[in-house]
């Protein structure tokens, strides 16, 4: 149990990066990556020992996401009262504008493809890792990976996102 | 064209995307795409939007942890939550009203004159007690499993029936524990698992007519049950997988009970 903390502090970093692009709100992301934490350290003896452990924690992460969000539609829709802000990035207005845009983009892709695109294009697992994380066959994740950077793509071109985002 | 590359898939392309091709392949793809201006301005502007995301999270990923996520305070927390407080008792003892009494409608949701079959009615009442408490996250269990005995004989002795739960290890489930529900006439227990991932899985018993029959799988929504009679007693086993899943477990959770009823 002692080596829990020194394999897992490193890893909070990139949990917190995609937990707040997953809800795009700073508490909340923290709040699910406190989660994702205790449920790692209660099960912290039931990991599989050959298994990336990084692909485990984005597993039990994306998990309660996807549970969470499953409760709140059954309870009806949540208006948010507190606006989600960029993260403080230090571009330039122009470049932040821009930058924004694909984080809004991409918030209008389904959950599961939204996932790939950040584990993969942004947290660098292997493309079965991320299938593993999803639960999906190895091949399906190239094509649901292809489909997801595409809509991405025409979003983003045809300015529908930005759109939605400014009247939200 | 050139006629004599070698044939471009569109995992080729997404690897390209991602920088995960080696060099041969990336040289010929690089050959293809300038024949394919079309596909070259998709693949550059996907290339694009993968790096504008990654620039744009750069800075959360760089932002200091904050105190509440260290893994050594989150620990003492854990060390700290062990001491059961009123309150929390109390708040399972509501969550537990309310789920018992959403059990009960559920159950008497289901129309009497139509009496469906022993299984599809134990069936049924197994779903509603999972999607009840399966997103649970607070309380999902009345009684966990560090009072393993403790739950079982009283289980055991409100349904009439030797209940042991049956180790699901072999699968990746784990036992978190179990409850009380009403079913039908009488009692009814939950015994809920769960795999390290947080998915999970529950057992249902309850008395029913009928002397054994078969399996009769049921998928609603994504919950997924076996749901079988044997001696007087319905069981059920739902989790959220596929009929090929939940299939031997179902099989092993029926050898489990076979032997101890």
């Amino acid at each position: 149990m002692a080596d829990a903390e020194a394999l897992l502090e490193p890893l909070i970093p990139a949990l917190r990066r995609y937990a707040y692009a997953l809800v795009r709100n700073h508490d909340a992301a923290d709040d699910l990556v406190q989660d994702t934490l205790e449920r790692a350290l209660s099960r912290w003896t039931l990991r599989r020992p050959d298994g990336d452990l990084r692909a485990w924690l984005f597993t039990i992460l994306r998990n309660l996401h996807v549970s969470a969000e499953r409760q709140r539609q059954r309870r009806g829709p949540h208006l948010d009262l507190d606006t989600t802000s960029p993260p403080g990035a230090a571009a330039t207005q122009e470049a932040g504008l821009e930058m924004q845009d694909v984080l809004a983009a991409l918030d209008q892709l389904p959950e599961e493809q939204k996932s790939l695109l950040l584990l993969v294009g942004v947290e660098d697992l292997s493309y079965d890792d991320a299938a593993r994380v999803l639960g999906v066959p190895p091949g399906t994740v190239m094509s649901r990976l292809s489909r997801g950077r595409q809509r991405l793509r025409s979003i983003l071109e045809t300015g529908r996102a930005t759109l939605l985002r400014r009247v939200k | 064209m050139t006629g004599n590359e070698f044939p471009i898939s569109e995992d080729d392309l997404q690897a390209f995307v991602d920088d995960r091709l080696d060099d041969t392949r990336r040289a010929a793809l690089q050959t293809h795409l300038v024949a394919h201006p079309e596909l070259a301005d998709r693949i550059a502007a996907e290339r694009r939007h993968r790096a504008l995301l990654r620039g744009q999270l750069e800075a959360k990923f760089a932002e200091p942890v904050p105190a509440r996520l260290r893994v050594a305070n989150l620990r003492a927390a854990r060390r700290g939550s062990r001491i059961v407080s009123m309150r929390s008792i109390a708040a399972a003892l509501t969550i537990f009203v309310v789920g018992a009494m959403a059990g009960w409608f559920a159950n008497s949701m289901t129309p009497a004159s139509r009496a469906p079959a022993p299984t599809t009615s134990v069936a049924q009442s197994a779903t509603a007690a999972f999607r009840t408490f399966v997103v649970e996250v607070a309380h999902p269990v009345e009684v966990g499993v560090q009072q393993e005995a403790h739950l079982l004989q009283w289980l055991s002795k409100r349904l009439g029936r030797k209940l042991a739960a049956p180790d699901l290890q072999p699968f990746g489930y784990r036992l978190m524990g179990g409850r009380l529900l009403p079913g039908g006439s009488g009692a009814a227990a939950q015994l809920m698992y769960d795999d390290a991932s947080g998915r999970r899985l529950t057992i249902y018993v309850r008395a029913a007519d009928g002397t054994e029959t078969a399996f009769r799988f049921q998928q609603e929504g994504e919950a997924a049950t076996f749901a079988w009679i044997d001696q007087g007693f319905g069981f059920a086993v739902t989790a959220v997988a596929t009929r090929e899943e939940l299939l031997p477990i179902a099989e092993a959770v029926y050898r489990g009970f076979e032997g101890k009823s």
